[in-house]
């Protein structure tokens, strides 16, 4: 059934590692733990898992209030206290006021469904081990009706972080890992060119090698990532510049028309205005 | 022979449990990885590795127990030469000039008599320098060199996408570091100095406070929240920069995002080796916004707890003597200055990133503890619990 592996989608590239961990993941049913820099695609990959493996995608975003009970139910006492007041059939079954959570849809789905665990570094310390037993054996306890809930297919869990907060062994003994590396020159070619089909070789080259100029300047606080790249090339394309505007010209000395889409705070640009100063007073 | 590599792995630090090796044995046992060395180095990678800062002694170890297999399957040239030191020997290739060049070491017979040698008195694997085979040299043997005489051995073609050069190549090096304390366990140790209170807007359903007040309303519901609880302590912050804790920098970071996350009533304020009359709080505008230290001991009442972060390794006058201090002229000593820090705030504690064997050494430290009345801590897990506990004393 799942002899086909995954090796991205038309919106989506993978490097062979990556397709070997979900490989991996979801042959031995693991919870699969994805890591990299912010804009790297980790949480597009569980929507392309889903796409491309054509199951249900269920995601679940974490916050830094979200309780890990919150993925399983809650119950709602404080409607079943009104319904009581005001005579409603509906307040003898306790079941109606029990609310189902992410993960509770995804293991009372009817086809194996991916299920998606966004930021679980947002979330309290605690929070990972509050859900180990979840993730082992697929199936929780509701105390308020006295069931438990089995999961009927074990699902493709994708859990991504950005590393604010260490993820406590016990945890991560339970999952696989894999840390999206940013990709090379060759791969952010073929990212691009499946997301702009038949974009002009000449602005891509050029475009590329600005990107990468900027991404080499040291110290930036934040280095622009994939998407920062994709959402520059759609306004550089929306304004049809000319490529022979993004090449350096004198040295290494020019601001790349729009940089606000790749350079995300102001001590960012400052600090690239100031190397471009610099350099054009060297050339000279 | 797995066995091994786990144990291998262990012996390098990264923790690898049974569980691990299990899955790993299942995820081979289920064919994903196809027999294919490639694959398995990918696939137990993910299985195996939990953080990318171990990327790079995994790939080290990998090499060094995948090459042992390698070399111990091969009795090539009678001597022991492992295989792919010599793989690209068959496809030399030579322009005019390079024979030439050969020329000058003897040609090429003598070329491989050398190396013949040189293999049979080099026992390991070899990295830089300029006799021995290896990599990245300027001997005539190896690949990745310098120099134009060299014999190519053991490059692959297309190094990028080569399985064995991958490992090699050892991407992951920024991400190794060897720091014993992660935040997570600091933060584990904050936990320590937790005090709960509700304030702020009442958004929380107050179980029992609506049902006393329900009954009281004859059965018709009414209502109670209260306010969710929050913890309630509030951390007054004194962090060392510059000087001698430029080797505790990373700790301190630690600490600091650590206590960031964890308290919500957090106050920071810098010094440079010992609190004077002024503080501040943006090290890059250190000279200009100073904050005098009366107005920080007026502002914050006495239910703030002091922490302060520094090594005190100085000069002992720098704490006792006015006009000690190294940056400018203090008109009365560090000393008096805690003393009026320590009489506002009555629970404080001094952590240390200095390792605590080395404190009875520093004479500034001797001193320091004496005005602390001894209650300085290291900066680590333990010591961090050690300081909650005198923190949290009524």
């Amino acid at each position: 059934m799942l002899t086909r592996r995954f090796s991205g989608t038309q919106r989506y590239v993978t490097t062979d590692d990556l397709s070997m961990a979900v490989a991996a993941a979801v042959t031995l049913g693991r919870p699969l733990l994805i890591k990299g820099e912010p804009g790297t695609g980790k949480t597009q990959l569980a929507e392309e898992i889903a796409q491309f493996l054509d199951r249900p995608l269920f995601d679940w975003h974490v916050k830094s209030t979200t309780k890990a009970q919150q993925g399983l139910y809650e119950y709602d006492a404080v409607s079943r206290l009104r319904d009581s007041q005001l005579g409603d059939a509906r307040v003898h079954d306790i079941g109606n006021y029990i609310v189902k959570g992410r993960l509770w849809e995804a293991f009372t789905s009817d086809v194996q469904p991916v299920l998606l665990i966004d930021e679980i570094d947002k979330a309290d310390i605690e929070f990972p081990n509050d859900l180990l037993r979840e993730i082992d054996r697929m199936e929780f306890y509701v105390y308020e009706t006295r069931e438990t809930i089995r999961a009927r297919h074990r699902p493709i869990i994708i859990i991504t972080s950005n590393n604010e907060k260490e993820l406590p062994d016990a945890f991560l003994r339970r999952c696989f890992f894999h840390y999206i590396r940013f990709p090379d020159a060759e791969t952010m070619q073929r990212i691009v060119e499946v997301h702009f089909p038949g974009i002009k070789q000449a602005l891509l080259a050029d475009a590329l090698e600005a990107f990468y100029r900027i991404r080499d300047v040291p110290g930036l606080k934040k280095k622009p990532s994939t998407s920062e790249l994709l959402d520059w090339l759609k306004l550089l394309l929306a304004e049809d510049i000319d490529p022979a505007d993004l090449r350096a010209t004198d040295g290494k000395g020019t601001i790349p028309p729009l940089y606000g889409a790749l350079l995300k705070n102001e001590q960012d640009v400052h600090l690239f205005e100031q190397l471009v100063f610099m350099n054009r007073r060297t050339v000279r | 022979m797995l066995i091994r590599f786990i144990a291998l792995l262990r012996e390098a630090g990264i923790p690898v449990s049974i569980t691990e090796y299990l899955s790993l044995m299942a995820a081979l046992k289920s064919g994903i990885a196809d027999y294919s060395v490639d694959d398995f180095y990918v696939l137990a990678r993910a299985v195996l590795i939990k953080d990318e800062r171990y990327y790079d002694r995994y790939d080290r170890v990998f090499s060094a127990h995948f090459a042992g297999i390698e070399s111990s399957l091969n009795t090539l040239m009678g001597a022991e030469i492992p295989e792919d030191w010599l793989r690209r020997l068959a496809e030399l290739k030579l322009t005019a000039e390079e024979k030439a060049k050969i020329e000058a070491l003897g040609g090429l017979e003598h070329v491989m008599d050398a190396l013949r040698e040189r293999l049979q008195e080099q026992k390991g694997r070899h990295e830089g320098g300029n006799k021995w085979i290896g990599t990245a040299g300027r001997s005539p043997f190896g690949a990745y060199g310098y120099n134009p005489e060299g014999v190519r051995m053991g490059q692959e073609g297309s190094r990028q996408r080569s399985a064995v050069k991958v490992w090699d190549r050892r991407e992951f090096r920024n991400f190794d570091d060897s720091v014993e304390l992660g935040t997570r366990n600091l933060q584990v140790a904050l936990r320590r100095l937790r005090r709960f209170a509700r304030e702020g807007a009442p958004d929380e359903l107050d179980l029992e406070g609506t049902i006393t007040a329900t009954a009281r309303n004859a059965g018709w519901l009414d209502l109670k929240l209260r306010p969710e609880r929050h913890n309630a302590v509030k951390v007054l912050l004194f962090l060392d920069v510059g000087g001698s804790m430029d080797d505790h920098v990373k700790l301190t970071e630690e600490l600091f995002s650590a206590a960031r996350t964890e308290f919500r009533h957090l106050e920071h304020y810098y010094f440079h080796n010992f609190v004077y009359e002024s503080v501040w709080r943006d090290n890059r505008r250190r000279y200009q916004q100073r904050i005098p230290l009366q107005d920080v001991l007026r502002t914050y009442g006495p239910d703030y707890r002091l922490i302060f972060v520094g090594d005190a390794t100085m000069g002992p006058y720098e704490i006792l003597r006015p006009g000690g201090s190294v940056e400018h002229w203090n008109e009365e000593a560090g000393a008096v200055w805690l003393g009026r820090l320590l009489q506002s705030f009555p629970r404080f504690a001094w952590l240390n990133p200095q390792p605590e064997a080395q404190w009875e050494y520093v004479p500034s430290i001797r001193v320091a503890r004496e005005l602390l009345s001894d209650r300085m801590y290291p900066l680590s897990p333990a010591g961090l619990d050690r300081a909650a506990r005198v923190l949290n004393a009524r």
